[in-house]
């Protein structure tokens, strides 16, 4: 099961090492990582591994955006499913 | 990998195009309830909603943690009451609130099925089922009511457009304290479906399974944002910019539904191929026919447009999912609709205009507001029309209308939340009372010499 982070927001410092040690602390692991910053705006995509997680989906999920509220970042954790349904036939 | 772009466009329409799982709708079969003690039959039904149901409402909240995309309803349909109550001989209002019960204790925020199918004509059960549905709504909190009064095969029972005429003035009179609302909770259908998600005219047809997960989906906004990006494209490509669309936001509905009905070990029924307005911004029907380019809804054109929309949402749709069934295509209730709501406003949209769009639309006149006078019988005579239309193009029609008591046009009623405000719509003044007390059945139509 691997499940899909997306931050959003104004580029900083950090961004990339906060959202992993979270990720880690949840034991999910991080498989990819493809970033990009345009202008101001930063933009990084993870593929985490969520079948090991020591808490479940959804307190991963909150931790998170509750992490990139704190940064001022949109943080959204989704299961890759909905992106595999809908973008491949 | 995944895409960077397919991520974001599929984050986009969730969080700025309002894409949402309309509702996910459980349908319970009652059949193995019936009792001639009404107190026994009503214990029954209790237990087996409460039984089947019991995780509806948190299964389908973890999926919408899990996936990131709301779901905004979840529902409960259960077997046309009328059959279940047939054997008490008895008024059926316990039956109401032993669904409210039921309902409030699951937490789902609407419960279908307390209905009749009298489209040849009433059986046992039938007539005391009608006529409890003023006292039956105005007494319960979440229960929908709906009644079946035609369909292409049999025919349209006029005795029970009729007597429909009479049970939704009750129903908006008793109601008058609540905006009418317990009118806006009862459905009269020709050609009702058996496995509709979406309320208030969902029941648990005779002919499904036990139990199933039926899906409604949604997406104005999702639409409109795509056809936003093509200003100069001819028709051709907007239906195909839609279809694609619509794919995706099947596609979804899809995953939800095969997921809950995974979890909720219930096997799962369909898709419903919907788009389902909301009074938001941005999650408009009507805004989707501006888009296409009528300078407002219900201005010539509109029907063509709908047309267009409607069959397009189904072509993008059937090949996303496994199942489809329910209404499946674009609805129009005005109160529902932050563009219809406006078109209504200014006049645009009329109640004649909304009758032609259900030829070639899903469902019928849908969250229509008028006149607190108006008569049962245009009322009844309102629901013969639209009735007519259903039976005669084979498709489901439907007609929620609410007399606003009191209040005449200029007015309007605000329900607030989806169900949104509408204004008093005018009707004709003459009246169709001799037609309608003519009663008797209008015979089915005839499958050849179509012209």
């Amino acid at each position: 099961m691997r499940a899909v982070v997306t931050v959003i927001g104004k580029d900083a410092v950090g961004i990339l090492a906060k959202v992993s040690t979270k990720c880690a602390e949840h034991n999910a692991n991080v498989i990819e990582v493809t970033q990009s910053v345009l202008q101001d705006l930063f933009a990084m995509i993870m593929l985490v591994d969520i079948s090991k997680l020591s808490t479940d989906f959804a307190q991963l999920a909150d931790d998170l955006t509750a992490l990139g509220d704190s940064m001022g970042l949109k943080i959204h954790t989704m299961h890759e499913d909905i992106f595999n349904c809908m973008h491949h036939i | 990998m995944i895409n960077t772009y397919d991520v974001l466009e599929t984050i986009r329409m969730i969080q700025d195009e309002c894409l949402d799982i309309r509702t996910i709708t459980m349908g319970i079969s009652l059949l193995d309830c019936i009792d001639s003690d009404i107190d026994k039959a009503c214990e029954k039904v209790y237990k087996k909603i409460t039984q089947k149901a019991k995780n509806l409402v948190s299964v389908g909240e973890g999926i919408e943690k899990e996936f990131g995309i709301p779901i905004i309803n979840k529902r409960i349909s259960v077997t046309p009451i009328a059959i279940i109550s047939a054997a008490c001989k008895c008024s059926p209002v316990p039956f109401a609130k032993a669904m409210d019960r039921a309902a409030k204790d699951v937490g789902v925020n609407l419960i279908g099925g307390y209905s009749a199918l009298v489209q040849k004509g009433f059986s046992a059960g039938d007539i005391e089922l009608i006529k409890s549905i003023p006292e039956a709504l105005s007494s319960t909190e979440r229960v929908c009511s709906s009644v079946n009064v035609g369909s292409t095969k049999t025919g349209i029972n006029l005795d029970a457009c009729k007597i429909m005429g009479k049970i939704i003035r009750e129903c908006a009179e008793k109601t008058v304290d609540s905006a009418c609302f317990g009118a806006a909770k009862l459905v009269v259908f020709c050609n009702a479906v058996e496995d509709n998600p979406f309320m208030a005219g969902a029941f648990h047809g005779v002919g499904e399974p036990d139990c199933m997960i039926n899906v409604g989906v949604s997406g104005p906004g999702v639409v409109r944002a795509a056809l936003k990006k093509y200003p100069d494209a001819d028709i051709t490509q907007i239906a195909d910019v839609i279809k694609k669309i619509s794919y995706k936001i099947t596609r979804v509905g899809q995953l939800v539904g095969v997921t809950a009905s995974q979890r909720l070990g219930v096997p799962f029924g369909i898709v419903d191929l919907s788009l389902a307005p909301t009074p938001a911004v941005g999650d408009s029907v009507a805004h989707i026919l501006e888009e296409i380019g009528l300078e407002k809804c219900g201005t010539h054109g509109t029907t063509a447009a709908l047309a267009l929309l409607n069959d397009a949402v189904k072509k993008g749709g059937v090949m996303a999912c496994s199942r489809i069934g329910g209404l499946s295509g674009a609805f129009i209730p005005v109160s529902e609709d932050a563009g219809m709501i406006d078109a209504a406003k200014s006049g645009t949209l009329s109640i004649e205009k909304l009758e032609a769009m259900t030829a070639v639309c899903s469902v019928g006149l849908d969250m229509i507001v008028v006149p607190g006078d108006t008569e049962a019988d245009t009322l009844a005579a309102i629901i013969a029309d639209e009735a007519a239309i259903g039976m005669v193009n084979s498709k489901t029609t439907a007609v929620r209308i609410i007399p606003a008591i009191g209040k005449d046009v200029g007015d309007e009623l605000d329900w607030g939340g989806l169900f949104g405000c509408g204004p008093v719509m005018p009707l004709k003044k003459e009246s169709p009372s001799k037609f309608i007390n003519r009663g008797g059945q209008i015979p089915a139509p005839l499958h050849s010499l179509k012209n």
